[in-house]
């Protein structure tokens, strides 16, 4: 009797030393995101400003309907969104193929090169982008010097060029940064497949939709939700290569939040209201995202 | 047709690598020429270099901010490293149903956006006076859900003989995850180290709104300051530039072997 007590305390022992190796991290991920997502919640039923705050009801919502500096963001974050993610995981999907080849030379030297400019800090590539294509930048000088154009171009100060500037922005970014999750995607992928699928007289088209595309698909699952995630609240971009302008055209959601909560006049209230609309969204597609990538 | 094909791949890496590497040359370049070489469209290095490194040091603190970015980042990626690893080790060693469905519950953090806890956040800290101390800086994003999965994931492929034999040796149950886990799991820790100090250097929104004070700028702070005004001195701006890319930048090349490898082992399970 005394034995399978002492054995009992042993397991006990051994499962709170799991309780106690796991509780500070779990902790602070519950006050640093749960609560605080409580506290946005029940925030956006408030109005007022800064800490004079009273019960607003759904009023916040109500006049989020009607902003239309919000719909402006929310569908500049959309257009990113659908533009920007395929293009930057398609290319990063065929690099990686290109890269993954057996007798391929100066492998690593690309690969780096490729990476790079994930090294960058957001602030730093905002910022040189931003001078790349300011108006006297070196993108209009050396279009000139060629005559591709006839005029400088204001790449930054027009609406449709803006976009497609951040979009560049994005792709030159991030691209080799979810190369490297494919690259060791491939990796796992075993090299007889392809023989075998060469054998049975496949090409290399063929092969790359049947046998890499499945295969690398709870990479693609990740990545994809990775990049979703990350372009709906898109935030540095914003603020320091255009911010935000010409006449809001590239503002994001998550720049808006930040001008209502610390530029404008402190509506925290509102501003909790519309970061539950990126909440929502977030959660909505990365929920189908899993359903469809669970689908084997 | 091989060899055409064995072109093409080259032909399209090398494209590639240029464009990727191109914007980088570029601001190493023009940190070292004058405002009006850049803007005339000079791509060489030229000579500027001390005297845009004087002219910073004139207009900006930088030893401060970059001495602040790299105490408050340094700090932070040790502490979640240990933070994360000893969690995602004790959800994997220790699993049962209770654990495991804690984990379940804590990757719903991910979906969390990050600006939709930072006003009550930002209360939370100006409430307890924490503004502008490294404590704010840090204890958002110690403990993330994507860190505990990667060793929660590495600690499943640590073979539990070992563990068993130390344990009839009568060796604790943390010293076992410091001198055999730790030591074993050098490559996942590394891809942790690179993820996460990126992450701290880099971030921006948060510094942006809790470390208002000019005794805890950081360097991106710093540089995204340089880069607004009327007459922007662009030699300048790319030097400050260039010194808050660094760090990242040495880290990478350092980690980059082990990077790869760490998160192949994230991937695979």
């Amino acid at each position: 009797m005394s034995l399978l007590n002492k054995k009992l305390t042993v397991n006990q022992k051994q499962s709170l030393t799991g309780w106690i190796f796991l509780l500070p991290a779990s902790i602070l991920i519950f006050a640093m995101n749960f609560y605080p997502m409580l506290q946005a919640f029940i925030l956006s039923f408030k109005k007022g400003i800064a800490n004079n705050l009273e019960w607003g009801g759904i009023s916040n919502y109500l006049r989020l309907l009607e902003d239309d500096v919000f719909w402006t963001s929310f569908w500049n974050n959309i257009f990113y969104l659908i533009i920007q993610v395929p293009i930057m995981l398609i290319l990063a999907i065929l690099l990686a193929c290109l890269l993954n080849q057996k007798d391929l030379k100066f492998k690593a030297l690309f690969r780096t090169a490729i990476f790079l400019p994930c090294c960058t800090a957001l602030v730093s590539y905002s910022i040189i982008f931003k001078t790349l294509f300011s108006f006297d930048g070196y993108v209009n000088t050396i279009l000139l010097e060629l005559g591709l154009i006839d005029a400088r171009i204001n790449w930054l100060g027009q609406t449709e060029t803006a976009k497609i500037i951040i979009i560049i922005a994005l792709i030159w970014r991030w691209t080799g940064y979810n190369m490297v999750f494919f690259l060791s995607g491939l990796q796992n992928i075993d090299e007889s497949l392809y023989e075998a699928a060469t054998i049975d007289g496949a090409g290399p088209v063929r092969s790359f939709f049947s046998i890499t595309i499945p295969l690398l698909r709870p990479t693609i699952l990740l990545t994809t939700i990775m990049s979703i995630n990350g372009t709906l609240q898109l935030f540095d971009e914003s603020v320091n290569l255009t911010n935000g302008g010409p006449a809001n055209s590239t503002l994001t959601m998550s720049h808006y939040i930040y001008k209502v909560s610390f530029e404008y006049s402190s509506q925290f209230g509102y501003a909790a209201a519309l970061s539950y609309v990126i909440f929502i969204m977030v959660a909505v597609l990365s929920l189908i995202q899993m359903k469809v990538g669970d689908k084997r | 047709m091989r060899k055409l094909k064995k072109t093409f791949t080259y032909i399209v890496l090398s494209v590639v690598s240029v464009i990727s590497v191109f914007p980088l040359y570029w601001m190493i370049s023009a940190s070292t020429n004058n405002s009006t070489d850049i803007l005339g469209g000079k791509l060489l290095p030229g000579t500027n270099l001390l005297i845009n490194l004087q002219k910073l040091l004139e207009q900006q603190d930088v030893a401060r901010a970059f001495g602040n970015s790299m105490c408050y980042s340094l700090t932070l990626s040790l502490i979640s490293l240990i933070v994360c690893s000893i969690a995602g080790y004790g959800f994997e060693i220790y699993h049962d149903k209770a654990k495991d469905a804690l984990m379940t519950i804590l990757l719903l953090a991910m979906m969390v956006p990050f600006a939709a806890t930072l006003i009550p956040l930002f209360k939370m800290f100006t409430t307890a006076k924490l503004q502008n101390t490294l404590l704010a800086y840090m204890l958002p994003t110690i403990s993330t859900p994507f860190l505990i999965m990667l060793f929660r994931q590495s600690a499943r492929s640590f073979p539990t003989e070992i563990i068993e034999a130390a344990r009839i040796d009568g060796v604790g149950e943390l010293r076992i995850f410091a001198t055999m886990f730790v030591p074993t799991m050098k490559s996942t820790y590394a891809a942790a180290m690179t993820v996460v100090f990126m992450n701290a250097w880099n971030s921006y929104l948060w510094p942006k709104v809790i470390m208002m004070s000019d005794d805890s700028q950081t360097m991106p702070m710093l540089v995204a300051n340089l880069s607004v005004g009327y007459s922007i001195d662009y030699g300048v701006l790319m030097l400050g530039v260039l010194i808050c890319s660094l760090p990242t930048g040495i880290l990478f090349l350092i980690l980059q072997k082990s990077f790869a490898n760490g998160i192949v082992g994230s991937v695979k399970g």
